[in-house]
Parts: structure tokens; sequence; C-alpha cells
């Protein structure tokens, strides 16, 4: 097992390194950041000084190697366009996008599940085929558009939820949320739905189709036969089953759920990390980038660690493959 | 048992200390007052409920049973969301951030147009331009080298400092230090001389006519402030450590800064102890980056801001049509031009090998006059635009009307290109930005189209502001043949145009931004002697003479002005400036 978690822990390492090293590569052609820090007169020596004091100047190889020194340490460098450091950028941002992903995740589920069952169990009714249709919409309706067309209908014609920023948030540690306070909680509804109507049409296809999957198992055919009500069929024994593929669906989109927020994060003008990226990219923010995008494969990696570490707890089959293999 | 009522607002709530039973009372449809439950209510989201404002619609459930709670809840949370910013709280937002609280570490229209509301310079300038009095009370020129600056006396920093000569001096060293990104406010060389508590004499190397013309945004820092705080120096560009002054400002100006969160919002509340007449009415200004166009454009309808600058030309009619707010649009001091590559002897860029032949006035003529600068202004403009004969704003220059564009002619346009030996044209790459001017990318597809009219085949390179100003500018060897610039002169003033624009490049500053290397000895000698001219009708004579020169020359095209186009509720009375500095102590709200 121990040979198994490191393997896994190398493996994970691996894949921030070339995560570094590619957006690292791809940096030197988002344009000069010098240009976006300073006004149009500054002189060619003051740039100059400029490019030499953020190290501009050096190999990539060197600017590289001293970015995972310096990583390594924890130390990020400072954001190029608010010269704060990039890590307390990050930390004042990651509250946002995190209730953002939550909410929209806990959203979809909430939702997804129980439209799911019922396009199943009641497959021929309108209704199920509305779910269905929704769905389709859901999957294939691009997330800008999504939320511009929120926006027009709640905020500009109903005038009911607010279109852009969080709301009101309250400071608790170092954590700040929007979800205790009313306009913070009116705030989130827009962009959460945004954000995990995908997730929801995802859940909704799986749950209808691993539901419908599972009422066909002879388990099930013996449980109608032994004279179960159809309400505990149904929830006590197929809804279970049904659920353990979902759930590890859901886990895994929550990864991207939280590194692809960008796009509604941009609409919304939603505080979060998402948004922090967009800026960056626009200004050529060398180190605002990297860290997003090395924070981004450590949460993908981690989750990716946790599903197979579960896996592994729940199926021994994978244990013994990782020993034999 | 649950009954639900309609009510059209709350009139009152008593508030409870804790969970005890309170009053409330709301105006039902017909407009009498009436008791909810009767002074016993027991919910606290009653509180919140007591900030529903007038107009609005609250469907009050009431009942014993758990349901009534949650649909008494529903109701309150949707009717308050409906809730309009308070009377006095002025709301806005622009697209991009305020970096920075330090107005010496970035030199940016939009930083310092909103520091201007906090900071204050030793002159100001007033709603149209000209310049007034700020923390100098009046000055004088005692001899062309030697400028005496009265200060105004009574001032008080924010945090309780008095303003004095000091400061002025302190401030002078400080916008020159290393990392000042305002270098330009003040001649490297001047001296800054204390003759009182509140009198500063400036004196110079040469005379200067334009020595105070930018410092209107040349703030003035108090000393014991920066000294306190660590923040002698301006926070450099490329700080390891954040300053205390890039986070907290301390002016003398008409607002104070109570929150900044960099690039979320920023809260700004009036300074009772400024020492001028406020004219607006608010006690909360709230400024927000919205970066998305559709989204600031719904804020703006829904009115959960007051004002949005940029509106885009597309949803100007929409904004208009809506009963919230309308746009407001006026001439912007910026003028956009094209330039060619008039220094290499071969063209980067070209299908034409072994000569350059923007070195051929008649090639740039031919460019001038195959460019419809009327079918740019209404149909890529949406008449948004002010076509230009020069490389500065008629507002900027007395003598600008003198001057009238090239005419449109594409005949002779193809006429001079084969004379210049180009009876097929040839291809050259243009460089252009796409999302720093006002539909920058169309007006250079749309000249792409123009040209190929007279034979001249472009070949396209458009691309984001950050890539785009990397490769044509110093830093990228002036990489380009064939581009789109725009320009403002921060001192608003022609020898600005003259100097960053036209003038031959040194390597040390002048012609920083002649990206094409145009060289015109004639024009440099009268651009020195415009410098150092005092009588400002001999200087203006010089300036339209040096004008005169580039336009025979064609060095550049000048196309347009772009407008600002402001969105603003109609609710607030704003005043539009034509440097797109937001000046809000001059707005009112109803």
């Amino acid at each position: 097992m121990l040979a198994f978690i490191l393997h896994r822990l190398l493996q994970g390492l691996l894949v921030m390194l070339v995560v570094a090293l590619i957006a690292f590569t791809l940096f030197r052609f988002v344009g000069d950041p010098i240009n976006q820090m300073v006004g149009l007169e500054t002189s060619l020596e003051e740039r100059a000084r400029l490019r030499q004091q953020l190290g501009l100047d050096d190999a990539v190889v060197v600017q590289f190697g001293r970015f995972v020194w310096n990583a390594l340490h924890f130390d990020f460098g400072n954001s190029f366009q608010f010269k704060k450091p990039v890590l307390d950028l990050i930390a004042e941002r990651f509250p946002a996008t995190i209730e953002l992903a939550l909410v929209s995740a806990l959203l979809s589920l909430a939702l997804g599940i129980p439209m799911g069952v019922y396009a199943a169990l009641h497959r021929r009714v309108w209704l199920s085929q509305a779910i269905l249709a929704l769905s389709l919409v859901g999957i294939s309706l691009p997330t800008f558009l999504v939320g511009i067309l929120l926006i027009f209908i709640f905020s500009v014609s109903l005038g009911l939820l607010p279109s852009f920023g969080r709301g009101e948030v309250v400071q608790v540690g170092y954590w700040t949320t929007g979800l205790v306070t009313r306009s913070g909680l009116k705030a989130i509804i827009l962009p959460a739905t945004t954000l995990g109507l995908f997730q929801m049409a995802l859940i909704v296809r799986l749950v209808r189709s691993e539901m419908l999957e599972v009422l066909r198992a002879d388990y099930i055919r013996f449980a109608r036969a032994r004279g179960l009500a159809s309400r505990a069929v149904h929830f006590g024994h197929a809804l279970k089953n049904t659920l353990l593929p979902v759930i590890t669906v859901a886990g895994l989109q929550l990864g991207s759920i939280i590194a692809f927020a960008i796009i509604t994060e941009t609409v919304f003008q939603w505080p979060g990390m998402g948004l922090l990226f967009l800026k960056a990219v626009q200004s050529a923010d060398i180190p605002v980038m990297s860290a997003y995008l090395l924070l981004v494969a450590f949460i993908f990696v981690s989750i990716n660690l946790i599903v197979d570490l579960l896996y592994a707890a729940v199926d021994p089959r994978i244990r013994i493959d990782a020993r034999s293999g | 048992m649950l009954e639900a009522t309609l009510f059209s607002r709350l009139a009152s709530a008593d508030l409870p200390k804790a969970e005890q039973p309170f009053n409330l009372v709301a105006i039902d449809v017909a407009g009498s007052p009436t008791e909810v439950c009767g002074g016993n209510c027991r919910w606290r989201l009653f509180v919140a409920a007591a900030e529903v404002p007038v107009g609005a619609a609250v469907a009050i459930a009431r009942g014993h049973m758990k349901l009534g709670t949650a649909l008494l809840i529903l109701g309150l949370t949707l009717a308050s969301a409906v809730m309009p910013a308070r009377a006095a709280t002025f709301r806005f937002a622009f697209q991009g951030d305020l970096r920075s609280l330090d107005p010496y570490s970035l030199n940016e229209t939009f930083t310092h147009g909103l520091l201007a509301n906090v900071y204050e310079g030793l002159i100001k300038r007033g709603r149209n331009l000209e310049i007034i009095p700020g923390l100098a009370e009046r000055w004088e020129v005692l001899e062309p080298t030697r400028w005496r600056f009265h200060l105004r006396q009574g001032v008080k920093f924010q945090s309780g400092e008095e303003f004095t000569a000091d400061d002025v001096l302190f401030s002078a060293e400080r916008a020159r230090a290393q990392g000042s990104d305002i270098k330009t406010r003040l001649p490297a060389d001047a001296k800054v001389v204390k003759v009182d508590d509140h009198t500063v004499d400036f004196v110079l190397s040469g005379p200067n006519p334009i020595l105070h013309y930018e410092w209107d945004t040349w703030f003035i820092i108090s000393k014991k402030w920066a000294e306190a705080n660590n923040s002698v120096m301006p926070q450099p560009t490329a700080g390891q450590q954040m300053s205390y002054a890039a986070l907290h400002a301390n002016g003398t100006g008409p607002f104070i800064i109570t929150e900044h969160q960099a690039g979320v919002r920023t809260i700004f509340r009036p300074n009772p102890g400024w020492w001028g007449k406020p004219e607006h009415n608010f006690d909360e200004v709230v400024f927000t980056t919205i970066g998305n166009d559709a989204t600031r454009v719904a804020a703006l309808l829904s009115g959960e801001v007051d004002w949005i600058d940029p509106v885009p030309l597309q949803d100007i009619q929409r904004v208009n049509s809506s009963p919230a707010a309308h746009v407001m649009s006026g001439p912007e001091l910026r003028t956009i031009f094209l330039g060619f590559d008039e220094s290499r002897d071969e063209l980067k860029r070209s299908d034409v090998k072994g000569k350059n032949p923007f070195k051929d006035a008649r090639v740039r003529k031919a460019f001038y006059q195959a460019i419809d600068v009327e079918a740019i202004k209404s149909r890529v403009m949406r008449n948004l635009a002010t076509p230009s004969a020069l490389l500065i704003s008629p507002l900027l220059f007395s003598r600008a009307p003198e001057f009238k564009r090239w005419p449109y002619d594409p005949e002779a346009a193809r006429k001079l290109l084969a004379d210049a030996g180009y009876p097929r044209g040839f291809e050259v790459e243009m460089d252009c930005p796409n999302d720093r001017y006002v539909n920058d990318e169309v007006i250079c597809q749309a000249i792409a189209a123009m040209l190929a009219r007279i034979g001249v085949r472009i070949s396209a390179n458009f691309q984001p502001k950050a890539k785009y100003f990397a490769k044509v500018t110093a830093s990228g060897g002036y990489d380009t043949s064939f581009f789109l610039l725009g320009w403002t002169p921060n001192s608003l003033d022609s020898w600005n145009v003259l100097a960053n624009l036209v003038a031959c490049r040194d390597g040390r500053g002048a012609g920083q931004y002649n990206l094409g290397g145009y060289c015109n000895p004639q024009v440099e000698k009268l651009a020195r002697s415009i410098l150092v001219e005092i009588d400002a009708q001999k200087r203006d004579a010089m300036i339209a003479e040096a004008f005169k020169l580039i336009h025979e020359d064609v060095s550049h095209i000048p196309l347009h002005q772009q407008a600002l186009v402001w969105g603003v509720s109609n609710k607030v009375k704003v005043v539009q400036r034509a440097d797109n500095q937001i000046m809000f102590y001059w707005f009112r709200k109803e």
C-alpha cells in the first residue's frame, strides 16, 4: 500500500513539474509584461532596469529553475499588476472560487439526482422528456451565453438578483464568506446556476442511464418478486447502487468546476481565482499565471490521488494489482 | 393556518434585541398601514425585511406553521433584491482595475483620475481642462527660469498633518526618485526651493512655458505620513514588498478612501475637512471593476451601478432606449493614427525587396488618400469619432481648425502609387491591437479593404495589446512596417506630441513612440524652439509650422479622435471631461 501511495505521489509531482514547464514556455508568447506595468512615457533605461530587476532578461531555463526553486519554498513572487505577493492575492481570491464551486456542485447534485431518478422511473412521461431536453441544453449551451441570459432575465428584466460581484462578505479568520449575508446569498445564485448547469445536465444523464441499468439487474427483480414496495426497491436498493459512479464522477468534476470557473467568474465579475487568472493573462502577469496553473494542477492531482486511494481502500483488486505490478 | 398578504412596502419595525417578540407595520396595496403580527412578530428575519424600500412588493405570509416561515423568507429575499442604491451612494464601474493607490507608481489616466478625488496637485484642471488653482493659490514667473508658487494655507491632509512647503519639496524628490513612474512631471534638473512655509520656488535650467501643465496629476504627498509609514520611496514597479502607500491613501482632496481591495472594489467617503466647497451630495462612493462588457451594461440597466465606462458601441441603442439610463458621449483627447516604417532600407514584412516604399512621401500620401475616414466614422465608429487632420485633438491646439485632411480620392491615390513605381501596388503586413482602442481591429480591417482598392494587399497581424506593444515599441525593436496607434499627450500640449511621436529617435527617450522612425531636421529645430518659447502666440505659430511640415510630408495618417462613451443612470448628473478622468466630486445624485 505504501509503495502504491509513493508511486502515486511521485507521479503527481511529475505532472505538476510538467504543467509548470509547459506554462512557463507558453508565457513567452503572452507579450511583454513591462509594457503593462508602466505608463507610456516611461523611459527606455527605466524599462531596461525593470526588466533586469525582474530577471526577464535571463534565459528561460534560468527563469524556470528559479521559479521551481522558489515554488519549493512556497514563494511565488509578486504580481506584476498589483505588486502584491501572489500567495496573498490567491489566498484572497481562493474562498470566492471555492464557495462558488461548492455551491454549484451541491446545486447540481441536489437538482440533478432527483431529476435523473424521475427520468429513469417514468420514461414516457412528458416531464422526463422535458428534463432530458433541458439536460441537452445544459450540455450544449456555452457557459458565457447561459450567464448573460440569466443576467438579462433576472437582473435587467426582473430586477431580482444582482448581475455582478459577491455581495457583502464576512471575514472569518483567513476565509471570507458570502454565504451568511443576504446580499451574498443573492449574489451567488446566478453564477452558481451558470457554473452548475453543465454538471447538473451531466448528472441527470448519468443517473438516468445508471438507474436504468440497475433496474434491469437481477437483485432488483428478486426484490420485486419478494413483494417489496416499489418505493423501497427504487430508493433503498436501486438508487444506492446507482450513486457510486455518480459520486466518483461528481468528485472528479469538482476539480474542473474549480479550474474552469474562469468564464463564469468573468461574466459575473466574481472576485475569484479565475478572474484573477484571466486578468493576469491580459496583462502578462507571469507570476500569477504560473502560480494559478500550478495550484490547479495541484488540485487535480490531489483529487485524483484521493479517488485512487479510496478505490484502493474499497476495491481489493487494485491493491493486489499494485503489489504485483 | 396560513394566510399570505401582498404589501407594497414595510413602514416600520421595532428591531428586537434578542429573540423577543416585536412589532412590524407594513403598508398594504391600498396604501394604509397594517400591523403584520400585532406586536408579536417572532422571526428575526423581519429585521432584514425592515430594509425593504419604498415601492418593493413584499409578500408576507402569516401563520403558525413551519411552512409559513419558509414562505416568508422567500418573499422577503426576492422583494428586497430590488432595493435601489441609497440616495447618497454613488456606485460606478469601469472596465479596468485601480491597481495601486500610490499615485507615483503608475502613470495611467484612470488611476490618476480616480486618485484625483483623494489627492491634489499644486494646480487642478477645471471642467474644460483649463488650469485652475489647486494646492497653490496662485503663482508667478519671476524670471523665465524661476517660478514662484504660493501655497494654500490651512489645508490639512486626511490623517491630520498640515500641508506646507516641506511636503512640496518632499513630493518633488519622491516624483523623481527611483521607482517613480511620473518622472516626467517635472524636469530632472529643476531645483525646488523653500522660501517660507507657504511659498516655493522652482528654479529651472532653461525657460519652460509648460512647466506646470501636468501638475494636476503630480499629487502632493504628506512628508510626515510617508516617513512614518515607510513610504518615502514610491512603490517600485518591480518591488518585492508592498508599500504602505500602495494600499492606503492620504491626500488633501474631497474624498477619503476607506476600503480598498485591489481588483475588486474601493470605497470612498467625503472628507469633512476638505478646504473646498463640495458640489456632490454623496456620503459614499463605491467603485467596482466589471471587465465583461455585457455584464457592465446589465449592471447599469438594472440600477446596480450609476455610471459605467465604457459602453460598447453596439449597446448604445439599448442603453438609450432603457428608462433607467442614457449614454453620454463627447470627444476624447486621444488621437488614433496610422504610421509607416520610414527608417529601414527594406521593409521587414513586405514583398517589396531591396527598398522601402514608405520612404517615398508619394506612397504615404497614396495610402492617406485611399482611406475613406468618413466611412470609418459612420460605419465602424457609429458616428462616435471626429476625423482629424492632426496628431493632436483640436481641443488642445487653438489653430487646429486651419488644418484640413488630404481629401479621400482613390483615383489620385492610384496615380501617386503608380508615379512612385508601384502601379500594381504591393503587399505589406499591418500591426494592429485588438483590445486597446475603440473598435481598433475593425478599423484596421476596414483600412485593409480600402487599401485593397488601390492594389495594396494587407496581411493582417491583429493581436492583443500585451503582444502588440511588445512587438512594435522600443522593447520589441520597433518591429513593424505599418501600424495603428493612439496617443494622448499627458501635458495636453502639442510639444508632447512632437517629442514623442515625431522627433527623430535618439534611443534616450526622444521619439520613443515614433515607431516608424520618421525624422525631419526642420521639425526637430522647431520643436527645440517650441520647448523654450514663453510667448504663447509665437509658440502656437511655430507649432502650426511644425504640424504643417509633417502634414505635407505625410509622416503619419491621423484618423480620428474616438469618443468617450459613458453610461449614466438617469438619477445622476455628471460632468464629462475630455481627458476621461472621472471627477465624482462634481457629480450629484437625486
